[in-house]
């Protein structure tokens, strides 16, 4: 509950410098496993193709977890994040390669709210798609 | 296949217990790549003000998808072969960590078309053993063509 960035510091409008997140099948399979969601279209080909899809895509929350991790290393704690929501607007198409897909989540500070607390605006992008929208947190700042 | 909207408001039993580990913790945290010391170094979390590893913001994921049991009903229709997520939100009353024991009661909130597909959120309240609020999660699924 430490958050390390303070409040009066930031200021509405201000950027949060974007990170890449490269995104493999062997994460898929790694997230599949510690999530439970066993999902073939997460890490089987075949049959992400018989249901309609291009190749294997990320699970959204898997994306959505980059997207914390993101504001979590920018206010210093996890426990500093009160409320964090995204909409899941494309798909992360993860190919069976040595490169995969990349992530790549940039933020601002949307708005200053009472108590110390800022809105942080999201955007995440794999290739040429937008891939979260609407993703917004609520943090707890110093 | 359409959705049963006799499923909204349909609320779930009390999941049982969820015990919150150190080592599921590590495992969550290793799979989406953050090595951040609060999710795996007690002492680090603990200097941090937390009274163990802290589990990651969409960690409660792995105990909430239990909303399963209603999206599994036969009666409600859900495909889950067309399904991808929607949305995705968590409120937190206080960070989740190793030692709760979390029980989550899961409520349809909405089911609704858009364009040939059916979309249903399913809210989960998530207190610990004692009825400690702890979170919140609302969880927007899509079965795509269900509409159609």
């Amino acid at each position: 509950m430490a958050a390390t960035v303070k409040y009066d510091e930031v200021e509405t409008g201000q950027q949060i410098p974007p990170a890449d997140y490269p995104v493999r099948r062997v994460n898929l399979v790694m997230y599949a496993g510690a999530s439970g969601d066993f999902n073939p279209i997460h890490w089987n080909e075949r049959f992400a193709k018989t249901v309609g899809l291009p190749d294997v895509i990320a699970h959204g929350m898997f994306t959505m977890a980059q997207g914390g991790r993101f504001v979590t290393d920018w206010a210093g704690d996890p426990g500093a994040i009160v409320d964090y929501g995204v909409r899941f607007s494309s798909m992360v198409v993860v190919p069976d390669d040595e490169q995969g897909a990349v992530i790549t989540v940039s933020g601002v500070i949307e708005e200053k709210l009472e108590d110390n607390r800022v809105v942080v605006a999201l955007t995440a992008r794999s290739g040429d798609s937008r891939v979260l929208s609407k993703a917004r947190a609520v943090v707890q700042l110093a | 296949m359409a959705l049963n909207r006799d499923f909204v408001g349909r609320a779930s039993a009390p999941s049982a217990p969820y015990e919150v580990s150190r080592v599921k913790i590590k495992e969550f945290a290793t799979a989406i790549g953050d090595n951040n010391p609060i999710y795996r170094d007690r002492e680090a979390a603990q200097a941090a003000g937390h009274p163990d590893v802290v589990a990651p913001p969409t960690f409660p994921i792995v105990f909430s998808l239990a909303g399963g049991t209603i999206l599994a009903d036969p009666e409600l229709g859900l495909n889950f072969a067309m399904v991808v997520h929607g949305e995705q939100r968590f409120e937190y009353q206080r960070p989740i960590h190793a030692g709760d024991e979390l029980v989550s009661v899961s409520t349809v909130t909405d089911i609704r078309s858009v364009g040939r597909n059916e979309l249903i959120t399913v809210k989960s309240d998530v207190t610990t053993v004692d009825g400690e609020p702890v979170c919140t999660t609302y969880n927007t699924i899509v079965e795509r063509g269900g509409a159609g």
